[in-house]
């Protein structure tokens, strides 16, 4: 924190209401950003962060209140018009053309010095000397489809600083990034506030809140419900502030004993969608009432992985053994009927026919059998109860259970996913990123679920990138990487710092 | 655009309007002529609920024309209550196979089904011709040396019964009336069309929960052929000349019924029952168009203009439709205390 946060700031929101048809999407909300602090914005999905942001840059016009810039009030009516003003931002989604170089996605729509001529060396000197400053490591004459997310991302900060952005917002600029490369975004925020800009941090994840923020404003339901520093909260402060009540962060683990290896892996090795081999070599099994966590950066063969378990996708060799069964190269129908349930990690994708409405999806896997089904005719009102009972049991949120699928939240959707799935009374459960995009109340939830499975009794795999998920969850916690096992350890004696090592590879004995 | 061709338009219009359903011989025309675009578009709309654009209705009319043919052929003797169903099941038969030939091309080899099933058409009508020519020509024919290509009038004992004494609506139209509430439910109401929708919506959901892709795409395309079949074998029972008759070119007998159920369906919104009214359209206007020529001197061919407007206006209006939506949902902010979302932006991690 640096001695410029007494000042004035420099912007200034005063009770800004934003009112769409039903919902008051910004009620009275006061905002604020000093020069060289990172002040974050924190809520839920929903909670109103996007709605305020949007007004900032220009894309939305408050109902009422007023924006102030450096003490006077401006009137933001489009992205150029806040552009000029010096506020910049930075999507979640990058506005780049990957055809083209940095240096013309940078210039594209600035007035070059040339006239109808482009102007890229003097485009590219700036981008050099911009990047050089704030360690970014950018180069103009690169094309954009050749760089990573992370460099991405940086030539989209390039683009606001190049058009002298005084107020960054950062649209939950860490969803896209691996850990190590948040920690590197994180250095060179630092270093930007430090240059004397303002950065506004959009996220709702509470680690990185908590370790990058200067001053965080809480959001729930429009409205601001706490502003507060790191230094005075933690994690669980600012979950209660998110959702309005306590919340679990991790469920009850109690003492389970645990049974037979429900689920075995043996050697396997499977090809992943470029043909080269995407899982290598693997083994590992699961026991009745326990959790494997497999922490990982993605693209390590977990979702290959997965699918290899769940049927969808052919091992080349190896063995998977399901509850005394060899499934190793059953449909994922066979695989379900000896006892297998799977939460996918890309829900609309593979967990849910979005088209379909609540109780649809719910029957998807047993639509064909009895009760649901009599000679060949589907049986409605029995279709209906179970949909109302699981919908309920589940707390699925939903206005009916003739609801389109596509329209519940993404937490919902899940809860919905969970319910239809654990219904079947699962041996072995393959949860996938189990709570991505989900916001704390479902997640909480969700957690407790699979808490409660093993409880049941069910050997249950997590695959997740969240390593505070994982650490939750787990009995014994994998990491993959490159396809393989690195390590197997119980959770308690897991530490961040190891785990983190062995995700990159570098650990091999752990 | 009867403007343009010298016409008044609301008295043209009232022409059609009034021949096609102004009187009950009108209407008994137009209902017969909406028989086959009725039973092709009730087909269409399965295969679509699979995500399969069948363009294969003339083939498959042509197919389960022959079949019931044949059937008709070998079996003269048989009493109608006998005759009628087998015919009709042939013609179900015929039609079903020659879709699920383009379903299994498109399930397990992944070729396009608009490419598989326009080829599939031409060989249909083409076997049409040969068997017309050759083996399943009117012995007549050949003693009297003129060689139509056409059957011997087929067994009285497969006549559709007429429905309305001295008018052209027969059985069929039950029929055909039928098989759109049994496709409704079919969708609805039983296994297969949960199966057939699931597939149809997202493939990859329903693998993953343990429901065939390629199975159920195959039989979408059997049962939408299996509907074209009956019509092109209605088309033949029903017919004046109760004779299977080709032109020998490549359109054969079906009066395109194959590709206007395709405009009819998409009227229809590609729901079976709304085929209904949506049919009966079509058919007046085809009768309206016939009308109007003999009124007007318009020629006929303006109903092919107007058919292609009104495919138009009902694609334009899906896509305008979507993109409302689409607005309506950026213009709301993402609240999801109900549980619901208006946003694209729900998976923000």
């Amino acid at each position: 924190m640096s001695s410029q946060l007494n000042e004035t700031p420099m912007l200034q929101m005063k009770g800004i209401t934003k009112r769409f048809p039903g919902v008051l999407a910004s009620d009275n909300v006061d905002f604020d950003v000093r020069a060289g602090e990172v002040h974050t914005l924190l809520g839920e999905n929903g909670a109103g962060k996007s709605t305020l942001m949007k007004i900032l840059y220009g894309l939305y016009q408050q109902d009422e209140g007023e924006i102030l810039l450096n003490g006077k009030v401006i009137n933001l009516t489009s992205p150029a018009n806040a552009i000029s003003h010096g506020i910049g931002m930075i999507h979640q989604h990058f506005m780049l053309v990957p055809t083209l170089t940095v240096a013309e996605n940078v210039s594209l729509g600035l007035k070059s010095t040339r006239g109808v001529l482009t102007d890229l060396k003097t485009v590219s000197k700036r981008i050099t000397e911009i990047s050089k400053s704030f360690g970014l490591q950018v180069y103009p004459d690169e094309y954009v489809w050749q760089l990573s997310v992370g460099e991405r991302q940086r030539v989209e900060i390039i683009k606001a600083l190049y058009r002298d952005a005084s107020i960054l917002i950062l649209d939950e600029p860490t969803a896209v990034l691996t850990p190590s490369e948040v920690d590197d975004i994180f250095v060179i925020f630092r270093k930007l506030a430090d240059a004397g800009r303002g950065l506004v941090f959009i996220s709702h994840k509470l680690k990185e809140v908590l370790d990058l923020s200067d001053r965080i404003t809480v959001l729930r339901h429009g409205r601001v419900t706490g502003e507060t520093t790191p230094a005075q909260s933690d994690r669980h402060d600012l979950a209660r502030l998110m959702v309005g009540r306590a919340v679990k962060l991790a469920p009850d683990k109690p003492e389970v004993a645990t049974g037979d290896a429900l689920l075995r892996i043996e050697d396997l090795y499977v090809a992943g969608d470029r043909g080269r081999h995407a899982v290598q070599g693997l083994t590992m099994e699961v026991k009745s009432g326990e959790v494997l966590g497999i922490a990982g950066i993605s693209g390590n063969g977990q979702r290959e992985l997965a699918e290899a378990i769940a049927g969808l996708r052919t091992p080349q060799s190896g063995k998977i053994t399901i509850n005394g069964h060899d499934t190793t190269f059953c449909k994922p129908g066979q695989v379900r009927d000896v006892g297998l349930s799977y939460v996918p990690e890309e829900r609309m994708k593979d967990g849910a026919v979005g088209d379909f409405d609540v109780k649809e999806n719910l029957i998807l896997l047993n639509h064909n059998r009895e009760p649901f089904c009599t000679n060949g005719f589907l049986n409605f009102s029995a279709i209906r109860a179970h949909s109302e009972k699981l919908v309920k049991e589940y707390a699925v949120k939903t206005p009916s259970i003739d609801t389109c699928t596509k329209n519940l939240s993404g937490g919902n959707i899940q809860k919905l996913i969970m319910a239809r799935e654990l219904d079947a009374n699962p041996k072995v459960l393959l949860a996938s990123q189990p709570t991505r995009g989900v916001d704390i109340g479902a997640a909480e939830y969700i957690h407790e679920r699979i808490s409660q499975q093993r409880q049941n009794g069910t050997a249950s795999i997590v695959i997740s990138e969240d390593l505070d998920e994982v650490m939750a969850l787990s009995d014994r916690i994998a990491v993959m990487f490159d396809g393989k096992i690195m390590g197997i350890v119980k959770q308690e004696d897991a530490t961040r710092e190891s785990i983190g090592l062995m995700m990159t590879g570098e650990d091999q004995e752990a | 655009m009867l403007l343009s061709l010298g016409a008044n338009p609301l008295s043209g219009y009232a022409t059609m309007f009034t021949a096609a359903f102004g009187s009950l011989e009108g209407f008994s025309e137009t209902t017969v002529k909406s028989i086959p675009l009725l039973l092709v578009g009730v087909g269409i709309c399965i295969a679509f609920r699979a995500n399969v654009i069948n363009i294969g209705g003339e083939g498959q009319m042509v197919m389960g024309a022959l079949l019931a043919t044949a059937v008709a052929l070998a079996f003269p003797a048989f009493p109608s209550f006998m005759l009628i169903p087998m015919v009709l099941m042939a013609g179900a038969v015929g039609g079903a196979f020659w879709g699920a030939i383009a379903g299994a091309l498109k399930a397990y080899f992944n070729v396009s089904e608009i490419l598989s099933t326009i080829m599939l058409n031409i060989v249909a009508v083409q076997f049409m011709n040969f068997l017309l020519r050759g083996p399943m020509i009117d012995p007549a024919e050949i003693e009297r040396g003129t060689g139509i290509p056409q059957t011997m009038r087929l067994s009285e004992n497969a006549d559709l019964p007429i429905l309305l004494e001295g008018m052209r609506m027969h059985l069929g139209v039950l029929v055909a009336l039928l098989v759109a509430v049994g496709a409704y439910f079919l969708l609805w109401r039983t296994a297969i069309g949960f199966r057939i929708r699931s597939v149809g919506y997202n493939p990859d959901a329903s693998r993953y929960a343990g429901i065939s892709v390629p199975k159920n795409v195959t039989s979408a395309l059997a049962f939408s052929g299996a509907m074209a079949g009956i019509a092109g074998a209605i088309l033949v029972f029903g017919s004046e000349s109760h004779r299977m008759v080709t032109d020998g070119g490549s359109t054969g007998f079906t009066g395109s019924a194959g590709f206007n159920g395709i405009v009819v369906a998409l009227l229809a919104g590609l729901h079976p029952l709304w085929s209904v009214p949506s049919a009966l359209l079509f058919g007046g206007m085809l009768v309206g168009a016939n009308a109007l020529q003999r009124a007007a001197q318009v020629p006929s061919a303006l109903i092919i203009a107007l058919n292609g407007l009104i495919v138009v206006f009902v694609v334009s209006s899906e896509y305008f439709k979507q993109r409302y939506a689409q607005a309506g949902r950026v213009e709301e902010p993402d609240d999801n205390d109900n549980g619901v979302i208006v946003t694209e932006g729900g998976n923000n991690e």
